[in-house]
């Protein structure tokens, strides 16, 4: 299925769709501080936000978004397919299933510390439902200067021919912004999120871009824990994965057993080492800067060749 | 949050998983006093949320009042790993016919549970390829499969009935109470075809706490901890003296490595998560000073949507009042950094345009003293 899922298509649409790079996107939450606050910069960035959701607050208008009570009638009135949820985590659950049932087709899961067993029922529905999550705890996804459903600031990204896939959010802007410094601008960043459950992963993200032409280079902003990287270079060896790949990693000095602000980011034994993600990340000829300054570099040497 | 052994199987026996007789002891008078109650000998097990006791000599067998009065008091003080016993429990000793490895864990990559079985009982399961893994549905696990995995296991006939029984309220334990792991090495068949669970290594999910009053009691932080964690904050006490403090979990691990990478030593991580304002930064900051071997402390600061000048605000205010004392060097991107410049000058704190920049600095600072 994650073959057929055009993310591009969903997110802004083609040439010939009278609403191309205008997609309408709902924002559950959207009265809350987090969700009203960027509601506004997604605006501003040029994200067509059509309707809002916040129970209890239905009929009323966020700046001039319509604001509903419920999914159906959101859905009902503004036509969207995608629905970026600004809920606090306890109310994630119930947010995201009324979106799937209500025929949302792509989720996207900005809240942090939404309980383990609430992401995997909620991924677990969106296969169901031929629909997609990305997140909980990501930054969101941008395709630069078109539009962005999530929380990251416009400064770092330019447009361009490369994608970054991150773990981390502050470091998806951080590499981003190395990356525009040195001309790499980008066609889609999107945040996997800092949890251990991940509605898109990487092996999912890297589907997404496999055989776009308008594509040519992949960078992937990892960190400890979990087996993320393990799986996405078996992949790339598995799969010939043909475009050029840069890896960082963040983590490398962090103690075991220790989780670092993240989630999903704590090394039990050599299960998610950063050793284990760079011996395998060699393996699949993958290179992995020492810094995020270095990710330009080595993107730079592996697109001469 | 990691369960000592203790509370893990506390947690198996209202599943109704068997568990051996035991009592904890937290002083040496407790320990007396349990003694009597379960009779010599018995084992004593250090209460610790580390792995690798065994190997560290942290479970002692004890056959009389004199072993438990040197031995209780040795393992007691016993640092493993750094970590000092939370009590210990004096565990009855059983018969043991044959030892099973059994725990169900989150599978990330595959986002959802899975089995891993061993009819080989307590050894590393890393270790070994002698082993069955078995992804289940969050909907439940069948009898069929409970039955077919003890099969793979060559669980003896009498005691079949009990394995199945048991897996399939050890799923219930990770279910209900939202626990990513809950591994039971050995498991042990006893000469009564009975199952009893010799070790209990539960981990509960930190973001599912909020629904699980009753686990809230197994919570253990330390003050710093607590303080930090009031505020929203991730933080992770280091070895070393430098203290790193950012927003997002990435950007300070990165950080953290760079500082490494050049040869300085952290001793604090502090995430303050996505909003950086003149309060949070006034409050990562007064609970890192708290912590006496901190000599300096590096800012890494990145979003358009920070404003600059009101975290340097945050951080005058702190050496106002007298909350900080030692040097800060900040890299801080986002808006009105120019500002934020002007408001530091004569501060005790340097701002740097790079991160590379604010880490040479600081090491260079703590390695010369």
């Amino acid at each position: 299925m994650s073959t057929q899922f055009d993310i591009f298509r969903i997110l802004s649409g083609i040439e010939s769709d009278a609403d191309y790079e205008k997609k309408p996107v709902i924002i559950q939450g959207i009265t809350g501080s987090f969700g009203s606050t960027h509601t506004k910069l997604m605006r501003s960035y040029g994200t067509n936000i059509a309707a809002g959701v916040t129970p209890g607050k239905g009929g009323s208008k966020f700046e001039d978004v319509p604001v509903f009570n419920t999914m159906a009638e959101a859905v009902q009135a503004s036509g969207s397919a995608i629905s970026g949820i600004f809920v606090p985590a306890p109310f994630f659950y119930k947010a995201a299933k009324e979106a799937l049932d209500n025929g949302i087709k792509l989720i996207v899961a900005i809240p942090e510390h939404v309980p383990i067993i609430d992401s995997i029922k909620v991924y677990e529905y969106a296969q169901k439902k031929g629909a997609k999550m990305i997140g909980p705890n990501t930054p969101g996804v941008i395709i630069p200067e078109i539009m962005k459903v999530g929380i990251m600031p416009a400064q770092p990204f330019t447009k361009g021919n490369t994608v970054v896939f991150s773990r981390s959010g502050t470091l998806m802007y951080e590499v981003s912004f190395h990356l525009s410094n040195s001309g790499f601008g980008q066609r889609l960043g999107l945040g996997i999120g800092g949890d251990p459950i991940n509605g898109t992963n990487l092996i999912d993200s890297f589907e997404l871009i496999r055989n776009r032409e308008d594509v040519d280079s992949v960078v992937v902003v990892g960190e400890i824990g979990g087996d993320a990287e393990e799986q996405l270079a078996d992949y790339i060896i598995k799969t010939n994965f043909s475009k050029p790949v840069v890896a960082y990693i963040a983590g490398r000095s962090a103690p075991k057993e220790k989780r670092m602000g993240h989630a999903g980011a704590i090394v039990y034994g050599n299960y998610g080492s950063a050793d284990s993600k760079i011996n395998n990340y060699a393996k699949a000829s993958v290179p992995v800067a020492k810094s995020p300054r270095e990710v330009p570099l080595l993107l730079r040497t592996r697109l001469r060749k | 949050m990691r369960l000592l052994e203790y509370q893990g199987k506390e947690l198996f026996n209202q599943f109704g998983i068997k568990i051996p007789e035991s009592i904890l002891a937290e002083n040496v008078e407790d320990a007396r006093i349990g003694a009597q109650k379960l009779g010599f000998p018995f084992v004593l097990k250090s209460q610790l949320t580390v792995g690798g006791r065994g190997k560290a000599g942290a479970i002692q067998k004890c056959k009389d009042t004199s072993e438990l009065e040197t031995k209780f008091d040795e393992l007691l003080k016993k640092e493993v790993k750094g970590e000092l016993p939370r009590g210990i429990l004096l565990e009855k000793m059983v018969d043991i016919v044959k030892e099973i490895y059994l725990s169900i864990f989150l599978n990330r990559s595959k986002r959802c549970f899975s089995i891993i079985a061993s009819s080989e009982g307590g050894i590393d399961i890393e270790q070994t390829d002698n082993k069955i893994i078995q992804d289940i549905s969050i909907d439940g696990i069948s009898g069929e499969l409970a039955n077919a995995i003890a099969s793979n296991l060559n669980i003896p006939d009498e005691s079949k009935e009990s394995f199945v029984n048991l897996l399939l309220n050890l799923f219930k334990v990770v279910v209900e109470k939202e626990a990513e792991l809950a591994e039971i090495n050995p498991l042990a068949i006893i000469s009564d075809d009975s199952l009893l669970a010799l070790d209990a290594k539960v981990i509960i999910d930190d973001n599912a706490l909020f629904r699980h009053e009753d686990l809230q009691k197994y919570l253990y932080l330390s003050d710093l901890e607590k303080q930090a964690a009031k505020n929203g904050f991730s933080f992770v006490e280091l070895e070393g003296d430098i203290a790193i403090i950012g927003n997002g979990a990435g950007l300070v691990m990165s950080t953290l490595d760079m500082v490494t990478d050049a040869n300085g030593k952290a001793g604090a991580f502090l995430d303050f998560g996505g909003r950086a304002t003149s309060e949070t930064i006034y409050e990562a900051l007064k609970v890192i000073s708290r912590i006496p071997k901190i000599k300096a402390i590096l800012v890494n600061l990145y979003g358009g949507i920070v404003r600059t000048d009101l975290v340097a605000l945050g951080i005058l205010e702190a050496y106002m009042n007298n909350v900080l004392t030692v040097p800060v060097y900040a890299r801080i991107s986002g808006a009105q950094s120019e500002k934020a410049k002007e408001l530091l000058n004569g501060s005790n704190t340097r701002l740097f345009d790079t991160v590379e920049e604010a880490i040479n600095a600081v090491v260079l600072k703590i390695n010369t003293n």
